[in-house]
């Protein structure tokens, strides 16, 4: 299969102009406000619909995402997302304003009650807030949850130990929450390593974070151990829910020990990355955490639908109520699916992952996986992911986890037939037996040529007044 | 229709490939796979049934459709502006909705390009050099610069100081971002819905390291001394941080000309809606900040040819390389939003931007004018110049009068025992004459 991506540009600059490239106009600012109060001027591009949309139309060729071919990219989950979530979001009564009364937003309350519950029995857990807007924003409330359950019990406990080879989020949230990070060494078998975590937890520990299966696509097979060790520190075991599309089905967080979780909806259930977000990152929890939860949650009443802030809740994590219409595309897509299409949707992701592994020529030095596998490259895996670009595929996430030299971090996920993974495979292999030049001199035939991003960081322009100035 | 007949409808396998698959692989069944002890495996049972595309459609038409039809006079940080055909047709378009971070720049230059020009509109709206390109909302975005804010003056310093008329969501989300440092969040006094410039002179010392004012505040009013506050601020060597939204920039004083060096606030009320309260935090700073940043920044380059090319750039300060060190835990952002916020400024263009705002200002004072005309009701209730919203006085209890409206097909904010807010925009600017007789026969 060959490739060339749309590659649009006016010829004398070679690059599809900004709009403000196009035209900007400077108007004068006209108000009845006295003078003084407003600004002078203002000067922005300037087009006409017809512009614009050829224009965004132009941008988005020079785009690849999920429906324009293999998008395995390690930990992202990219599926293909289907159309009619899209018109259920963009419902008009989903278009309500979040200060409306609970009484006139029933449909609203409700359809975020059902999530809360689909949500709850999917992790096997008690209680869950959809407020946090990302994965990491549910990390950061789930760790708040955790600090607030300690200092319930009249506890300070300083420290978070996260595994070396975690989400750099996980490290992130725990700081953001004020907490020391004890970084976790992986054993060599690329799960937890028992006696560095019984060497680590202690007094201090106020939770451990996990992802289960783990970054090399592992399954901490000791988990009920960790579960112990951790819980008989008095810490709590925290799931990061990034790789929850490998278990759909097959064994819930809840029931593995772990007491908070977050659950990425737009990974696992299917609603679009959009570029890099909106996503939500609803917050699960064990009975007993659930009066921290963020304020405020759903509940039932006999009448209808309410809200009601937790009896000790750690307060906001958002404005309002979180990335509403991410949530009911989540929920739509549960829905469709139901108990079978998502346990059969991990199944085929672990099977898509086992069988593009099978046909790769690369080292995959950790196994057995399930949903993703990190291949070893001979060469620099950055390198090896500009030519597979090439090959009309998006690569894999690359030099990630560590434990893998030059790993190429894969991902295929459930929505690949055998022709796709069969080309991605064709991929990795055709660039493994390139020469050093051609894949040096990769890629060829996308919008952009290899971008100097070491120049970019070293002399950031960030604007297009950034460009003009130095023109 | 998929080949095959039960199961996930989006994975592609047909039982043939499937056993092709499995074959190629080594093992006998999928369940093989599934490096799971016996004793945690769950059977798959979670209650939900598996429906058809149609029956969750019309189960969600159905669910929503218990939503009342009410007309919105609800702002208070989420605004209801008229989202332009182009918007949806072009921001839908799969190549965009459907792709992730870009990573690989070679492959997202359309995106990249994108967020390049959405960042450069918040530059000229700020006045500030550096916009990144997105938070997940206002509050988030406050949060972030109290914790960019804490960074700068690691040593000394303990206190952010904020408006008591402040949006109880902002306040809480800023409360818990300052978790994890030795901030305190304090409040400062407002006169008529302003900053008490007086009073925030007398608290001012060099324990505050970041002061915060909202121009317009969550009262809807106009702040009349925005350039004393930059120079207080400035005096005591804290960050002025001013809060706003991406509309009310086209019109009012430029950020950067009354000192500020941080803005946060809303952009989603160009290109959203209000969507239950979903947003796009705004965030942009003084170059001198740049490394501290928090959030994605997209940056020009050039690639091997020569040509102006674009990336993710400064990813040292990001949590995938700098993990606990990071100057913010956000990774998955609101990208796509920023997208649209982008297209419907692009529609708008300068004149559209400026004569929108200036009808925020306009159409609102005249509605203040017929509702303090309502026998019972005083409007404005804060001598101010006033964007998009205001407070009325009203005679009756305030909670009375919003049922009553709402029972009437109306929705406003109850402020507290005798006050209700009033929002107007483009959008329910059809129905203002209803809401005032309404409001004759309910206050």
């Amino acid at each position: 299969m060959t490739f060339d991506q749309a590659r649009w540009t006016a010829d004398e600059e070679r690059y599809e102009p900004l709009l403000s490239e196009k035209h900007t106009r400077e108007v004068e600012v006209e108000s009845s406000l006295p003078d003084g109060l407003t600004r002078d001027t203002l000067e922005l591009p300037d087009l006409s619909e017809p512009e614009l949309a050829r224009h965004y139309t132009r941008l988005s060729e020079m785009n690849y995402g999920v429906e324009n071919g293999p998008f395995p990219l390690g930990s992202c989950t990219m599926k293909y997302n289907p159309k009619f979530t899209e018109d259920v979001a963009a419902n008009p009564h989903a278009a309500v304003h979040p200060d409306r009364s609970p009484e006139s937003v029933q449909g609203t309350l409700e359809l975020l009650y059902r999530l809360q519950d689909y949500l709850g029995r999917i992790g096997g857990m008690d209680a869950v807030t959809l407020q946090p807007p990302a994965g990491a924003a549910g990390e950061f409330a789930g760790i708040l949850v955790a600090k607030a359950y300690h200092e319930a019990n009249g506890e300070e406990r300083s420290e978070v130990i996260v595994p070396d080879s975690a989400h750099g989020t996980n490290f992130a949230s725990a700081a953001l929450a004020g907490y020391d990070v004890v970084e976790l060494p992986g054993a060599d078998d690329g799960r937890v390593d028992l006696e560095a975590l019984e060497a680590a937890v202690g007094d201090d520990t106020a939770a451990l974070m996990l992802t289960n299966p783990n970054t090399l696509g592992l399954f901490e097979r000791d988990i009920e151990r960790i579960a112990d060790v951790v819980h008989e520190a008095g810490g709590l075991l925290y799931y990061d829910g990034a790789n929850l599309n490998a278990l759909l089905g097959r064994v819930r967080p809840g029931d593995m020990g772990f007491d908070v979780m977050h659950y990425n909806v737009h990974k696992t259930f299917a609603t679009p990355h959009g570029g890099g977000g909106p996503g939500a990152g609803p917050v699960g929890v064990r009975e007993d955490l659930a009066e921290f939860l963020p304020d405020p949650r759903v509940r039932r009443t006999d009448g209808g639908y309410e809200l009601f802030t937790p009896e000790r809740s750690i307060g906001k994590v958002h404005g309002e109520q979180g990335n509403w219409l991410v949530l009911v595309k989540a929920y739509a897509y549960i829905a469709r699916l139901g108990d079978e299409g998502l346990s059969d949707a991990s199944a085929k992701a672990v099977l898509n992952a086992n069988y593009l592994a099978s046909q790769v020529d690369y080292d995959v030095p950790f196994e057995p996986f399930h949903h993703e596998f990190v291949a070893s490259a001979d060469t620099d895996a950055a390198d090896v992911a500009k030519r597979m670009l090439d090959y009309g595929v998006h690569p894999p996430t690359t030099k990630w986890p560590e434990a893998v030299p030059e790993a190429l971090m894969t991902e295929p996920t459930e929505v690949e037939n055998r022709a796709s993974l069969d080309q991605l495979a064709a991929a990795f292999d055709a660039v493994a037996e390139e020469d050093e030049a051609a894949i040096e001199s990769a890629p060829q035939r996308t919008a952009a040529r290899r971008i100097d991003q070491a120049g970019a960081a070293r002399n950031p322009r960030l604007s297009w007044q950034a460009l003009d100035e130095q023109e | 229709m998929s080949s095959h007949e039960s199961g996930s409808p989006f994975a592609p396998h047909t039982p043939a490939e499937t056993a092709a698959m499995l074959d190629a692989v080594g093992v006998a069944s999928e369940e093989d796979l599934f490096d799971v002890p016996d004793e945690l495996r769950f059977d798959g049972a979670f209650g939900i049934d598996q429906r058809s595309e149609q029956a969750v459609r019309t189960h969600l038409d159905v669910t929503l459709g218990r939503n009342a039809d009410l007309t919105e006079f609800l702002g208070r940080g989420h605004y209801d502006h008229y989202v332009p055909s182009l918007v949806d047709h072009l921001s839908l378009r799969s190549e965009f909705l459907t792709s992730y971070t870009q990573y690989q720049p070679e492959v997202a230059q359309g995106f990249l390009q994108a967020l390049f020009e959405y960042q450069s509109m918040l530059v000229e709206l700020t006045g500030l050099e550096v916009a990144n390109c997105s938070m997940y909302d206002a509050a988030t975005a406050l949060g972030e610069a109290a914790t960019l804010a804490d960074r700068l003056r690691g040593v000394s310093g303990e206190t952010v100081l904020v408006p008591e008329q402040l949006h109880e969501g902002r306040r809480g989300v800023l409360e818990n971002y300052v978790t994890g440092t030795d901030l305190a969040v304090e409040s400062y006094p407002m006169t008529a819905a302003n900053a008490d410039v007086d009073a925030l002179a007398e608290r001012l010392d060099e324990d505050v390291v970041m002061l915060y004012a909202e121009n317009p505040t969550v009262r809807g009013a106009i702040e009349e001394r925005l350039a004393d506050l930059g120079d207080l601020a400035d005096e005591h060597d804290a960050l002025f941080v001013l809060g706003t939204d991406i509309l009310a920039l086209a019109l009012l004083q430029e950020p950067a000309s009354v000192g500020a060096d941080v803005v946060v606030g809303e952009a989603a009320s160009l290109g959203l809606g209000t969507s239950y309260g979903m947003g796009l935090g705004l965030f942009a700073c003084r170059e001198e900040h740049l490394r501290q940043v928090p959030g994605r920044l997209v940056g020009a380059s050039e690639d091997a040819t020569g040509r102006r090319a674009y990336t993710l750039t400064l990813q040292t300060r990001e949590q995938h390389i700098r993990r606990e060190r990071a100057t913010s835990n956000i990774c998955t952002n609101q990208a796509w939003v920023a997208l649209r916020t982008a297209m419907h400024a692009a529609m708008l263009g300068p004149q559209g931007l400026a004569d929108l705002a200036e009808e925020c200002v306009t159409a609102t004072a005249d509605l203040a004018a017929r509702v303090d005309d309502v026998v019972g009701l005083q409007a404005p209730v804060d001598d101010r110049h006033h964007f998009r919203e205001f407070v009325a006085h009203t005679d009756q209890p305030a909670a009375a009068v919003a049922a009553d409206l709402e029972a009437e097909g109306f929705a406003v904010h109850v402020v507290d025992e005798h006050h209700v807010q009033l929002c107007t925009t483009e959008t329910n600017a059809a129905k203002r004459d209803a809401l005032v007789e309404a409001l004759e026969v309910v206050a």
